[in-house]
């Protein structure tokens, strides 16, 4: 299974700070021959504002392929997100790699969905639209799209929180008219106000069988230190720490990107799971001293579980130390009454 | 010792008692349904997230069953009914749809379709969508033909 890149999920509404994440969306082309290869994502809040910047990356030989990923809340602009931003952000932790902008109308079939906006970047179409999970389905289906036995449940399942959905369609024949071929990627950016983030993880399992991995980078950016809570297990934060300046530099000179604050915090989390546990979302909270909202992670509040930070002070030393502790109490608490007992003094 | 007795027949007790539990909860599932039929029957069945509901049904030999799908996805689905030659060809087809002939129906989205069939044989006869993926996401169910005296 070949690793995502995460960064600020779609679907995150973030007015905390700017986040990074990767999205991935339901997608299949006309004919399934096409997949998407790997869709990279980063999402930043600052002024009430999260910009989310994503790349889809293809290769195939249909007609089209597709992409649906879910949005916190509505845009107010879709446009190219940069050259080199994702790939910078996936430097700082593993060894990198390595692209356009546009727009334009498409015409789509009659729904119930209410289309928000739509734009042509490279040889992508983006139509952001809102509307429940059968409608967005049927708009899809009726668009080109072909869903995957668990995308009802899924569309659904995001819905509920949030009606909005960025729908992503690759037309082949205008890539190749612009030049692009298999592997090339095309970075867009959503610029959506927001006062709700969360990450969507579980769009990743879609379409796969239950027991198939899905293993993917997420990269947050925010003011402060977040607090995350996930659905359920898998997520474990790799590194913690105040972004870089020469990170952050970086990333304010690429086109677009110029709303990168100075000081900001960088979180790197790795997600490991089988499809079939990937049911949950990420509850962020960039405010230390608001906790992440358990209905962001998508799951009751039994099921919901922080996310382990592996960067940060490891936790089973103090916890074996009170064991043991408890341990030693227990031994000398008996040893004492068996002397007692013994009418030793 | 003395304590790690205790502890020892508390586990014990422990390990007893959720055994009896599980022995109780056995117990209470309860008999199989009722078979349907022989006189001829209608079953709704409903397509959820795509799955059966119901997925399993229990008729007796010789019945005719008109089979009633409701389509509440926004998304295709089809009901295969036969034995395994028949889910072997449909796993294996190109077909994405199918005309209502008995044990075989398509519905799109919000859609409704009926077919009949009628099971004249005792055994297991499994139901289907063999539309991509489908099938090993689990919309599948079967149904269990008995004869009765």
């Amino acid at each position: 299974m070949q690793r995502k890149t995460l960064a600020a999920l779609a679907a995150i509404p973030c007015a905390l700070a700017p986040q990074v994440a990767d999205a991935c969306g339901g997608l299949v082309g006309e004919n399934g021959t096409i997949q998407l290869v790997r869709t990279t994502t980063l999402a930043a809040y600052s002024n009430g504002v999260e910009r989310y910047v994503t790349a889809f990356q293809f290769t195939g030989e249909g007609e089209s392929v597709g992409s649906i990923v879910p949005l916190p809340d509505v845009p107010t602009k879709v446009e190219r997100g940069g050259d080199w931003t994702l790939q910078r952000l996936t430097q700082e932790v593993a060894p990198p790699e390595a692209s356009a902008s546009g727009e334009a109308d498409q015409t789509t079939a009659a729904s119930d969905v209410e289309i928000i906006l739509e734009t042509e970047i490279d040889a992508l179409d983006i139509t952001v639209l809102k509307g429940g999970g059968d409608e967005v389905g049927k708009w899809a289906i009726d668009n080109g799209f072909l869903l995957s036995p668990d995308a009802p449940e899924v569309l659904d399942f995001y819905a509920e929180r949030s009606p909005v959905f960025m729908a992503a369609k690759f037309d082949a024949e205008r890539a190749r008219e612009l030049g692009q071929g298999a592997g090339d990627s095309t970075p867009i950016m959503a610029t959506i106000p927001t006062d709700d983030p969360w990450v969507p993880v579980r769009i990743l399992g879609l379409g796969l069988q239950d027991d198939q991995r899905v293993e993917a980078d997420v990269f947050l950016l925010t003011d402060q230190r977040p607090e995350l809570l996930a659905g359920g297990p898998g997520l474990n934060v790799e590194r913690s720490e105040s972004a870089s300046k020469g990170l952050l530099t970086d990333l304010r000179s690429d086109e677009g990107m110029e709303w990168v604050g100075d000081d900001m915090w960088l979180s790197y989390l790795q997600l490991d799971a089988a499809a079939e546990d990937l049911d949950y979302d990420l509850a962020v909270s960039a405010d230390p001293s608001v906790e992440p909202s358990i209905k962001d992670t998508g799951v009751p509040e039994e099921s919901a579980v922080p996310v382990n930070d592996k960067s940060g002070t490891p936790w089973w030393p103090p916890v074996t130390g009170v064991l043991a502790g408890a341990g030693i109490f227990a031994a000398l608490t008996v040893s004492s009454r068996r002397r007692h007992v013994g009418g030793v003094a | 010792m003395q304590a790690a007795a205790r502890l020892c027949v508390a586990l014990t007790a422990a390990a007893v008692t959720a055994g009896a539990g599980y022995v109780v909860v056995s117990a209470t599932e309860g008999p199989p349904p009722e078979a349907l039929g022989p006189e001829p029957v209608t079953v709704r069945i409903d397509a959820e997230y795509s799955r059966f509901v119901p997925d399993s049904l229990r008729v007796e030999v010789g019945t005719e069953v008109r089979f009633v799908l409701m389509n509440g996805d926004p998304i295709n689905h089809e009901l295969i009914i036969g034995p395994e030659s028949v889910h072997r060809r449909h796993a294996t087809g190109t077909h994405k749809e199918h005309r209502p002939i008995p044990g075989e129906l398509s519905v799109g989205p919000d859609e409704q379709g009926v077919t009949s069939y009628v099971f004249d044989e005792p055994g297991t006869v499994e139901m289907a969508c063999h539309l991509p993926l489908h099938y090993e996401d689990g919309m599948r169910g079967e149904v269990e033909v008995v004869e009765l005296d």
